[in-house]
C-alpha cells in the first residue's frame, strides 16, 4: 500500500470510528441512561482522535526511524577499513549505498556495496509491510479502545479540549524549536571557526579578504587570507541608513495621509497599491537599481563633479527603501486607524486642526506601533540580499562614503557559499560567523527599541 | 420621508398610540440674552433625516438640558453647536445657528476659534494619553492663550481648581491623566475644556459612565460652573436634568416637542408624550 493509501486508509477509520462513537452516544441517550455529560458528536471525534492520531505517531516514528536503523543494520556489509576509518568515510560508504538503492550507477560498483544495496531494497520492502500493518493495527486498536471508554459519564468534550490544546502548543513549540535549531547550528560552525581564526581579529579586524584562503593553503603566495567583519558591517550600517532615510518619513506620511486625511474612496484605492510594492520581487527591485538608478546617481554625481563608483551604495540604499515603503506605511496606517476615534474628538473638541491633532494626539498614541514597523523595516533593510549584490557591488570596501561600492553582510555570506564549498575552510565557515553576528544584532536592536518603546509609550487605555 | 418618520413612531411609542408630535414646539424657545440662537436647523446622515425644523435659544450663564428616548436627536442637535458634525463625512447641517449673532456655519468662521468658544465634554472620559498637566495645557498651548511657562502654570492650576480636581491632584500633575479613576478622568476632561475660557460648554452625557459618588460630584461641579458658562447638558437621567438644569428641552424622533423652565417641564409638562417620558412610561 501506497504512502497516500495509508493515510487515506487510516482517515477512512477515524471516519467510522466518529461515526460510530456519536451512535453509540446516541444510544445511551435514547435508552433513557439519563443526560449525556458530552454532546454525542464530541464521543465521535473523541473515538476519531483516538484512532487517527496513535497511528500517525507511531507513522512518524517509523519514517524517521527506519533510515537510521537500516544504517546501522548496513553497517555489517563495511569492509574493515570503513569501519575503522572516519566519519566521512562512512558517509562516502552509505551515499554508494543509497546510489545501488536508487539505480544510479557510476561505473563499476564493488561487490560490498551492491549486496548491502540489495539487502537494503529488501528491507525496504519488508518495512513498507512492516509499517502498513503497524499504523493500521494501531488506528483500529487505539479507536476501539477509545471507543469503549464510552458512556454516558465519560467526559469526551474535556478530553477533545485536551487534544485539542495540546495539538496548539504543539504547533507553536515547531516554531520556537525551528528558531533554536537554527541559532544552534550557525553558534556551532562559528564556533568551528573561531577555531581556525580568533575572535578578535574576526570582530575588529578592518579587512575582509577571505578569497585568498585556497591560496594560501596551496601555497601559491598572492595574499593572506583576512577576515575582519567591519567593512561589511558598515555596509550594513551605511544601506540600511540610506533605505531608512527614504523609507521613514515617506511610508510615515503616507500612512498620516491614509489614516487621517484621505477619504474612504481614495484610501480603497492607494493602500492596495502601495502594498503591490511590497510583493514585487526584490530581484526586480536588484534590477531596476543596477540598471535604472545606479547610472542615473552615477551622471548626477559626476555631472556635480563627485566620483560615484558605478555600483554605489546610496542607489542601492534609495531602492532598498522603497522597498521598505509599504512595510512602514501598511503597518503605520494600522496603528494609526486603531487610535480611539474619542481621542480625536477630544482633539477636534478643543478647536484642533487636523495636523495639531495628528502631531499632538494621534502619533503620540500611535507611537509604540509606528516604532515596531519601524523596527520591522530595520530587520528589512538588514537582511535584505539582493538588491544589495546586484547594486552594490561585492567590494568589502570600509568606507562611510555612500558613493562608493560597499558590500553588506548578506552578499558576503551568498558569496561565500553559492557553488562549491569546502566545509572544513575556514572561508566557508566565516559565513556562519556572520550570520551570527547578524543574528546578534538584529536582536540587540529589537530588544533596545522595545525598550525605548516602553519609556515614551502613551497608554490610551 | 414623512411616512417613514411617522412609521417608526408607532413603533417606537407604542404606549403612547395616536399622540402626534406637535407641529410647533410647545412652549418658548426664546430667552431674554441668547448666547446661541438656532433657527430651523435640519439635520441630514445621507437620506436619513436626523433634525427636523429645530429652533431654540440657548441663554447666557444658563443650564439648559436636553432629554429624550434614545436616537431623538439630542445628541446630533449638540454636535451642531460647535460643528463637531464635521468630522462626519455623509453629515449636512440646513438652518441657521449663530453665537453671539455670528452664523457658525459662515464658510468665513473659522471652524478652530468657534471650538474654542464652544467646548465639549464628552460621554466617556477621554483624557489624551499624557499626563494631567500637558492634559489641561493642551487647549492654551494650541491656542496660544499663555504668553509663558509661569502664565501657563497659572491657567493649568485655575482650571484645575475649577473643575474640583487640584486638591486631589496637585502632588501628581506628571502623573498621565488616564491613571486618574473614571470620575476624576471626566473632571479632568471637564477642567481641559474651561481651559481654554470658553463661552459654551456642551457635556454629552458626561455622568452615563460613572458611579453615583462621581455623577454627584460632576453634577456640583455643573452647578458652579453656570456663573460663569453657558452649559448644554445632554442626560437620560431626568433626575440630574431635574437637579443641575435651569432650562428643559424634550426632544422627540428628531424633533424638539417642548421647551420650558425645568420646573415647569417637570411638575406641569404641557405635551403628554413629554409626560410620557418624564414619568417613565416610555423611554
Amino acid at each position: 500500500m501506497s504512502f497516500t493509501n495509508l493515510m487515506l486508509t487510516v482517515l477512512v477509520i477515524g471516519a467510522l470510528y466518529f461515526i460510530a462513537g456519536q451512535r453509540a452516544a446516541f444510544v445511551f441517550r435514547s435508552n433513557g441512561a439519563g443526560k449525556l455529560h458530552s454532546l454525542p458528536h464530541y464521543h465521535g471525534v473523541w473515538a476519531a482522535i483516538t484512532s487517527v492520531l496513535p497511528a500517525l505517531i507511531v507513522l512518524l516514528i517509523l519514517l524517521i526511524g527506519k533510515d537510521l536503523l537500516f544504517q546501522l543494520m548496513a553497517r555489517d556489509y563495511f569492509p574493515e577499513e570503513i569501519l575503522m576509518g572516519d566519519t566521512v568515510d562512512r558517509a562516502i560508504a552509505l551515499a554508494k549505498i543509497s546510489n545501488v538503492v536508487n539505480g544510479i550507477n557510476f561505473g563499476e560498483v564493488e561487490p560490498w556495496v551492491q549486496s548491502a544495496g540489495d539487502a537494503w531494497i529488501r528491507w525496504e520492502a519488508n518495512a513498507i509491510i512492516v509499517a502498513n500493518s503497524l499504523v493500521l493495527a494501531t488506528s483500529l486498536v487505539g479507536g476501539l479502545l477509545g471507543y469503549r471508554r464510552i458512556n454516558p459519564t465519560f467526559r469526551s468534550r474535556n478530553n477533545v479540549e485536551r487534544v485539542l490544546t495540546w495539538m496548539l502548543i504543539g504547533s507553536s513549540l515547531v516554531a520556537i524549536v525551528t528558531t533554536i535549531g537554527i541559532v544552534l547550528s550557525v553558534l556551532f560552525e562559528s564556533i568551528r571557526f573561531f577555531k581556525l581564526i580568533p575572535p578578535q581579529d574576526f570582530l575588529f579586524g578592518l579587512e575582509w579578504n577571505p578569497q585568498f584562503e585556497g591560496a594560501e593553503r596551496a601555497g601559491s603566495g598572492g595574499g593572506t587570507a583576512t577576515y575582519g567583519m567591519i567593512p561589511m558591517f558598515v555596509g550594513t550600517f551605511l544601506i540600511s541608513v540610506i533605505a531608512l532615510t527614504v523609507a521613514v518619513p515617506i511610508g510615515l506620511f503616507s500612512a498620516i495621509y491614509l489614516a487621517e486625511y484621505a477619504t474612504p474612496r481614495i484610501r480603497g484605492i492607494v493602500k492596495p497599491l502601495l502594498e503591490i510594492l511590497a510583493g514585487v520581487p526584490t530581484v526586480v527591485y536588484g534590477f531596476f537599481a543596477a540598471l535604472t538608478v545606479a547610472p542615473v546617481v552615477k551622471s548626477i554625481g559626476e555631472s556635480i563633479g563627485l566620483e560615484v563608483a558605478s555600483e554605489s551604495a546610496l542607489a542601492a540604499g534609495l531602492v532598498m527603501g522603497v522597498m521598505i515603503i509599504p512595510f512602514i506605511s501598511s503597518l503605520s496606517d494600522d496603528v494609526i486607524n486603531a487610535v480611539p476615534q474619542s481621542l480625536r474628538d477630544a482633539a477636534y473638541g478643543l478647536g484642533s486642526t487636523r495636523s495639531e491633532a495628528v502631531r499632538q494626539v494621534v502619533l503620540p498614541a500611535a507611537l509604540p506601533g509606528i516604532v515596531a514597523a519601524v523596527i520591522l523595516a530595520v530587520s528589512r533593510a538588514v537582511g535584505e540580499t539582493m538588491i544589495v549584490v546586484m547594486a552594490a557591488g561585492l567590494a568589502a570596501n570600509l568606507s562611510f562614503n555612500p558613493l562608493d561600492a560597499v558590500t553588506t553582510v548578506t552578499s558576503q555570506i551568498v558569496t561565500i557559499l553559492v557553488g562549491d564549498q569546502e566545509f572544513e575552510s575556514a572561508k566557508t565557515l566565516s559565513a556562519f560567523a556572520l550570520a551570527l553576528m547578524l543574528i546578534i544584532t538584529t536582536l540587540a536592536l529589537n530588544y533596545f527599541a522595545l525598550q525605548i518603546v516602553k519609556k515614551y509609550r502613551e497608554q490610551y487605555d | 420621508m414623512e411616512m417613514v418618520m411617522s412609521e417608526s413612531m408607532v413603533e417606537n411609542t407604542s404606549q403612547v398610540e395616536g399622540r402626534a408630535i406637535p407641529e410647533q414646539t410647545i412652549g418658548d424657545i426664546h430667552v431674554d440674552n441668547p448666547r446661541m440662537t438656532a433657527r430651523h436647523v435640519d439635520v441630514f446622515y445621507g437620506d436619513k433625516q436626523a433634525i427636523d425644523n429645530i429652533s431654540l435659544d440657548i441663554g447666557v450663564s444658563q443650564v439648559i438640558s436636553f432629554i429624550g428616548p434614545s436616537g431623538c436627536g439630542k445628541s446630533t442637535f449638540l454636535r451642531c453647536l460647535n460643528r463637531m458634525n464635521d468630522t462626519i463625512d455623509i453629515c449636512q447641517v440646513g438652518g441657521e445657528i449663530k453665537i453671539d449673532e455670528q452664523n457658525i456655519y459662515d464658510p468665513m468662521i473659522d471652524v478652530v476659534s468657534l471650538r474654542a468658544r464652544v467646548g465639549m465634554v464628552f460621554q466617556k472620559p477621554n483624557p489624551f494619553p499624557k499626563s494631567i498637566f500637558d492634559n489641561i495645557a493642551y487647549g492654551p498651548r494650541i491656542h496660544g492663550l499663555a504668553a509663558s511657562k509661569v502664565e501657563l502654570d497659572q491657567i493649568v492650576e485655575s482650571s484645575l481648581q475649577r473643575a474640583g480636581l487640584w486638591e486631589e491632584v496637585k502632588d501628581r500633575l506628571d502623573q498621565p491623566g488616564t491613571g486618574l479613576s473614571g470620575g476624576q478622568q471626566q473632571r479632568l476632561c471637564i477642567a481641559r475644556a474651561i481651559a481654554v475660557s470658553p463661552e459654551v460648554i456642551l457635556m454629552d452625557e458626561p455622568c452615563s459612565a460613572l458611579d453615583p459618588i462621581a455623577t454627584a460630584k460632576v453634577e456640583e461641579l455643573i452647578h458652579e460652573l453656570r456663573e460663569q458658562y453657558t452649559i448644554v447638558i445632554v442626560t437620560h437621567s431626568m433626575q440630574q436634568a431635574a437637579r443641575v438644569s435651569d432650562r428643559t428641552a424634550y426632544f422627540h424622533l428628531g424633533r424638539l416637542v417642548e421647551v420650558g423652565d425645568t420646573k415647569q417641564v417637570f411638575t406641569n409638562p404641557k405635551h403628554e408624550l413629554t409626560q410620557d417620558y418624564i414619568t417613565g412610561r416610555f423611554g
